[in-house]
């Protein structure tokens, strides 16, 4: 097994609130990992401190031979500048829940953003790319179109695309269906689907139970702060050990 | 269902409805129209006592394209051009400061609002244009060694004055723009590894400067007013000029009425200008098309399947 990402007793407070309390988590290359779990149980700050979007107050994340944001210098962990913390995180494809779309460039613009302002691709070059991600996304007759002209599944799949763009070794995604209309969220989900299928290595908040259990190598049940139940979608989502976890799925699943 | 206090409502039986081309009979407002006749008596007899007043109207439309009149009209436009550059740089710059993760720039850009924000901009004109006073040489080792009163020239002292002055208002505005572009825009750009600058530059401000576009307008026509302050550091701009040639030929209230009628063309002309920058910063909001030109070259690529 040829580990990607290893988190090591991740805490995160905000004030008084104790959001993660100490997790563990390791994953390989190539493996889709689902974290489910109930609202406001930690799962997006999770996610959130793998690519260090906030920085946990103990604990670390082990990306591919490097930890996050910092460097092992001396005996002690030292906090990496600014740019290569970025060159870190640009390991990491995200897509959040709202897109998070450049509202001020095209669909086009936003893909080559960033191979061009962080890879010094050419705008020619990257544009050519960046068509070819958003043919897979099914979204290149949009190209030039603005994100405000986009419904939300559309969005979406550019912002998958935009991610891609930056050939992250793992991609993240933050509930990137939670914010769409229901009969939007299947050609996202499709557009994930491919990916796995590909051989992307993922790490998928998620509500979608369904798309857990078919698309997932291994599931993950959080709560409150906790990692309560881990294993094999089959195993987890059918005959969960955890008493809270039945509880948790008996509800989503009803 | 079967009962009702509105009686006459009901006295409309189903069998006597109307044809669909029953003609509709619009509401008369006759209060619109009174209103709108005093108004316009109104206008009617401010119009004509200024008419029957004291004015020689010719000698407003004499002195109207007066060479010494529109010389100062151009000093008028080049101060105010000026100061707002200056303005809007300090502005974006004390902005962007404001934000700071470090709080000696936020304190140090909060200074300096609370100073010039919170004075007068006819005495920071007046400082300005004094300022040798207190520097009477302005001297940086290599670079210059001057008197400070040939340094600060009237112009030079307008262009400070106003430009700091707004500059201070317009941190404000840049910091209130930048807070509000949404923060998962800044989230993305750090996940795909822009840097800070990068991010600031190519992201957030481009954003914001949409956003504070209306202030701006704003902030262009009111230097365009504002820079008749200069007037009383002996700067020639415009409303000067009125002055010196109403001392001379009396002529106090037509001169004045010019320099009306100069500044009401600048900034008409400003607003239209705001209308247009405003569509144009506002393309990619809604119903925006693109005509630049490698829309046609990927245009014409057929659409994918699944597109819809």
């Amino acid at each position: 097994m040829n580990l990607a990402v290893k988190a090591v007793g991740i805490r995160k407070s905000f004030g008084s609130h104790e959001v993660l309390k100490g997790l563990d988590l390791e994953v390989a290359y190539g493996e889709v990992l689902c974290i489910l779990g109930p609202s406001g149980s930690g799962k997006s700050t999770f996610l959130r401190c793998i690519n260090h979007l906030e920085t946990p107050n103990s604990g670390y994340v082990w990306v591919d031979g490097a930890i996050m944001g910092y460097e092992l210098n001396r005996g002690a962990l030292q906090e990496l500048p600014i740019k290569r913390l970025r060159a870190q995180q640009s390991q990491l494809g995200m897509v959040f829940q709202h897109f998070n779309l450049f509202a001020h460039r095209t669909v086009l613009g936003n893909v080559i953003e960033g191979p061009m302002v962080v890879r010094g691709l050419r705008r020619a070059e990257a544009e050519v790319r960046a068509m070819d991600l958003l043919e897979q996304v099914g979204m290149a007759g949009k190209a030039l179109s603005y994100p405000s002209q986009l419904s939300g599944g559309q969005k979406q799949r550019v912002a998958i695309a935009r991610s891609l763009a930056m050939e992250p070794r793992v991609m993240l995604f933050d509930e990137p269906t939670s914010a769409l209309d229901p009969e939007l969220v299947g050609e996202v989900l499709e557009v994930m689907r491919n990916l796995a299928r590909g051989g992307t290595t993922m790490i998928v908040v998620t509500h979608e139970i369904g798309f857990a259990r078919e698309v997932a190598d291994r599931v993950v049940v959080m709560i409150d702060g906790e990692i309560r139940e881990t294993g094999a979608p089959g195993q987890v989502l059918s005959n969960p050990g955890d008493p809270r976890v039945r509880t948790f799925l008996s509800r989503v699943l009803a | 269902m079967t009962q009702s206090p509105h009686k006459s409502t009901f006295a409309l039986p189903l069998a006597d409805l109307p044809g669909l081309d029953t003609p509709i009979r619009r509401l008369h407002h006759p209060g619109r129209w009174l209103s709108g006749i005093a108004v316009i008596l109104l206008l009617a007899v401010i119009g004509h006592a200024f008419a029957v007043g004291q004015i020689q109207w010719p000698v407003v439309g004499q002195f109207l394209t007066a060479g010494v009149i529109i010389t100062g009209f151009g000093w008028t436009l080049l101060i105010s051009a000026c100061a707002l550059v200056l303005g809007v740089v300090f502005g974006f710059a004390f902005g962007i400061m404001r934000l700071s993760e470090n709080p000696i720039l936020r304190f140090a850009a909060w200074l300096y609002v609370w100073i010039f924000r919170g004075t007068p901009v006819l005495l920071q004109l007046l400082i300005w244009f004094n300022i040798a006073l207190v520097f009477p040489r302005l001297y940086v080792p290599g670079l210059v060694d001057e008197r400070m009163v040939d340094v600060v020239t009237p112009f030079v002292a307008a262009v400070l004055g106003l430009g700091v002055n707004e500059g201070s208002y317009l941190t404000e505005v840049v910091r209130g723009g930048i807070g509000s572009v949404d923060r998962g825009q800044k989230e993305a750009a750090h996940t795909l590894g822009m840097t800070p600058g990068q991010t600031m530059r190519r992201i957030i401000l481009p954003q914001t400067l949409r956003l504070i576009l209306p202030v701006l307008g704003n902030s262009a026509i009111g230097m365009l007013k504002f820079s008749s302050l200069a007037a009383t550091i002996a700067m020639g701009e415009m409303l000067n000029a009125a002055q010196r040639i109403y001392f001379i030929n009396g002529a106090v209230i037509e001169l004045l009425f010019v320099c009306a009628i100069w500044y009401l063309a600048g900034t008409t002309v400003l607003s239209i200008g705001q209308y247009y920058l405003e569509r144009y910063f506002g393309r990619d909001a809604a119903a925006a098309t693109s005509n630049r030109h490698w829309f046609k070259v990927w245009g014409r690529r057929p659409a994918v399947e699944g597109e819809a």
